[in-house]
């Protein structure tokens, strides 16, 4: 690279992207946002662009074959299912240990952060294996479940429970920085003015933290749906009865039911794309509110 | 601190929040948690051993370990990059690609293994240009590394990107003002800074890379002594209902994501030294 030595220098207020590019400054930017993108084309735009090309290759009505599959269905029942009970334990979980970190200061208080935290940090399969190891057969529970006849591995509970184990952290995690940043003020004003904890919570707290709330509620509900590893080990995969839509989609793909592997991909797929879109709208929203606090 | 002052009249009251957060983490974490030290336990420390150092395994802390570190590295390269494209130039579509970094993050690992496996398959998109020379990307090692790349991309950049942003322009002007080049300035004023967060994302996205399973399922072969991972085998250990094996080997990637844990909030305080 040539390197221009007057370099023309931004004074005062002038941002560096604003201002005039001499040549061998602007070889540099279109080098390097080229590489850049191509990188991404690469790992993400064309493995993306596949998804919807091989789901529609052979026309819109094979596509849509995949809705007359009765264990499609039932996968997405499942699916929907297991979103529908994560995200209020993992919201109330969440909203209560946002304000344990947030609003008290005590021993212990950056390793309970680093505990909310851990279900990131452990691989999927590890999570499932806990709960096998638990709740299996011959688990530590095993003997006491099968005495109040309640199967929980290789059936619906066990799907559900290691959904929620992986999406255990988001709310918190979205919710902790924002109670921090509000502070506190608002909620002692009300307090003097004779409101009850819950009047607090529901009139102060929650309409201040509500787009990160819904951030958080966002992610949890994306990852509850798409979650493949620890639901993998602990549900037998059995279609029509214990297999959501990402085990739907394996075993098609291993079967060479491509058309239907894509199709319902495109479907999971559609749920990230909506996940992003409606972050970079919280996002303007959140900021919009930050500005009027 | 506010709090305190409110404390002695709050005292008898039930502190809700405490109790769920305490009582959620103990059911849903720690006693799962437990149960698999526990059940490590119950083997000798020697039999422990020999599981946990078996041909089998050694090979699997191999590829997945070594693919990591490899995917790690490589995004620790193009996630600077791309923060600094995305941070300090204007294009048209920067806002769409800065969202789009957030895609791994959102699409389900399944619909990921499977789309990777077909583009890189020998007859796919990105597969059949290599092909004629002789070099397969999926169903092998590249293939773990294709998927693991894919999974851990955003780390760096969203760690990178807040830093990059708050960076102070006057001391780039100063460097240049003292007569410094582009260059010079780049790697002795703005570089040093990043190192932290930089290496923040690459251990995040080297810890992500360890533990997957669903994209990397698909797109590799998983055949024990060449692309098998460690989570697969704990996987097909339990298959084989060898419990035991499937426990000494979880409890070995429970230990090393703990101890990566360590290593990332050492390079957070490290980082936070910049910041303020």
């Amino acid at each position: 690279m040539s390197v221009d030595p007057v370099v023309e220098i931004g004074f005062g207020n002038e941002r560096s992207n604003t201002r005039k590019l001499n040549t061998g400054e602007f070889l540099v930017k279109w080098g390097l946002i080229s590489i850049a993108v191509s990188y991404l084309g690469l790992v993400l735009f064309f493995p993306v662009l596949n998804v919807v090309y091989v789901a529609f290759a052979k026309g819109i009505e094979p596509a849509l074959e995949v809705f007359k599959n009765q264990d499609f269905f039932s996968a997405a029942q499942l699916t929907l299912l297991v979103a529908v009970v994560s995200i209020p334990l993992n919201t109330v979980f969440g909203l209560c240990a946002a304000w344990v970190i947030a609003r008290n200061r005590f021993r212990g208080r950056t390793l309970l952060i680093s505990i909310i935290d851990l279900p990131f940090s452990i691989s999927p399969v590890v999570a499932g294996l806990m709960i096998v190891l638990l709740y299996g057969k011959n688990g530590w529970f095993g003997p006491f479940l099968e005495q109040i006849n309640l199967q929980i591995v290789f059936a619906i509970p066990g799907v559900v429970l290691a959904s929620t184990f992986v999406t255990m952290p988001f709310v918190a995690r979205e919710v902790i920085p924002i109670l921090e940043e509000v502070g506190t003020s608002e909620e002692e004003s009300a307090r003097t003015l004779g409101a009850n904890d819950w009047q607090i919570f529901s009139r102060i707290t929650v309409p201040n933290i509500r787009w990160g709330l819904l951030y958080g509620v966002l992610l949890t509900n994306a990852r509850a749906m798409g979650e493949f590893g620890a639901v993998s080990v602990v549900s037998g995969s059995l279609a029509g009865k214990t297999q959501t839509l990402p085990l739907f989609i394996e075993e098609a793909y291993k079967n060479y039911q491509s058309q239907e592997a894509f199709t319902a991909s495109l479907i999971l797929g559609l749920l990230a794309l909506v996940t992003l879109v409606l972050k970079e709208i919280l996002e303007r929203f959140g900021h919009t509110s930050q500005i009027k606090v | 601190m506010t709090l305190a002052q409110n404390l002695p009249k709050r005292r008898f009251k039930f502190p809700f929040a405490w109790v769920v957060t305490w009582a959620y983490l103990l059911v849903m974490l720690l006693i799962p948690i437990g149960a698999m030290l526990l059940k490590a336990a119950t083997s000798s420390p020697q039999e422990f051993w020999e599981k946990a150092t078996s041909d089998i395994a050694l090979s699997a802390y191999d590829v997945t370990f070594v693919t990591a570190l490899y995917a790690a590295i490589v995004n620790g390269f193009f996630g600077t990059l791309l923060a600094w494209v995305l941070v300090r130039y204007e294009f048209p579509g920067r806002k769409i690609v800065d969202a789009a970094v957030d895609l791994p993050f959102a699409l389900p690992t399944a619909v990921a293994g499977i789309t990777l496996a077909t583009v890189y398959a020998p007859n796919g998109w990105i597969g059949q240009l290599v092909e004629p020379l002789g070099i397969q990307l999926a169903f092998n090692r590249t293939g773990v590394f294709i998927a693991m790349v894919f999974i851990s991309l955003p780390f760096v950049v969203r760690t990178l990107q807040p830093v990059l942003q708050e960076m102070e322009k006057e001391l780039e002007e100063a460097s240049h003002c003292l007569g410094a080049t582009n260059w010079q300035t780049f790697w002795r004023v703005q570089f040093p800074p990043l190192i932290p967060p930089i290496l923040t994302g690459i251990v995040l996205g080297f810890s992500r890379s360890v533990g997957e399973f669903g994209s990397v399922v698909i797109i590799a072969s998983n055949i024990p002594f060449q692309d098998l991972i460690a989570p697969i085998l704990i996987f097909q250990r339990l298959e084989e209902y060898d419990y035991v094996g499937a426990t000494v080997i979880g409890t070995v990637l429970l230990l090393i994501s703990l101890i990566l844990i360590l290593i990332i909030n050492f390079l957070q305080r490290w980082g936070q030294k910049y910041v303020g």
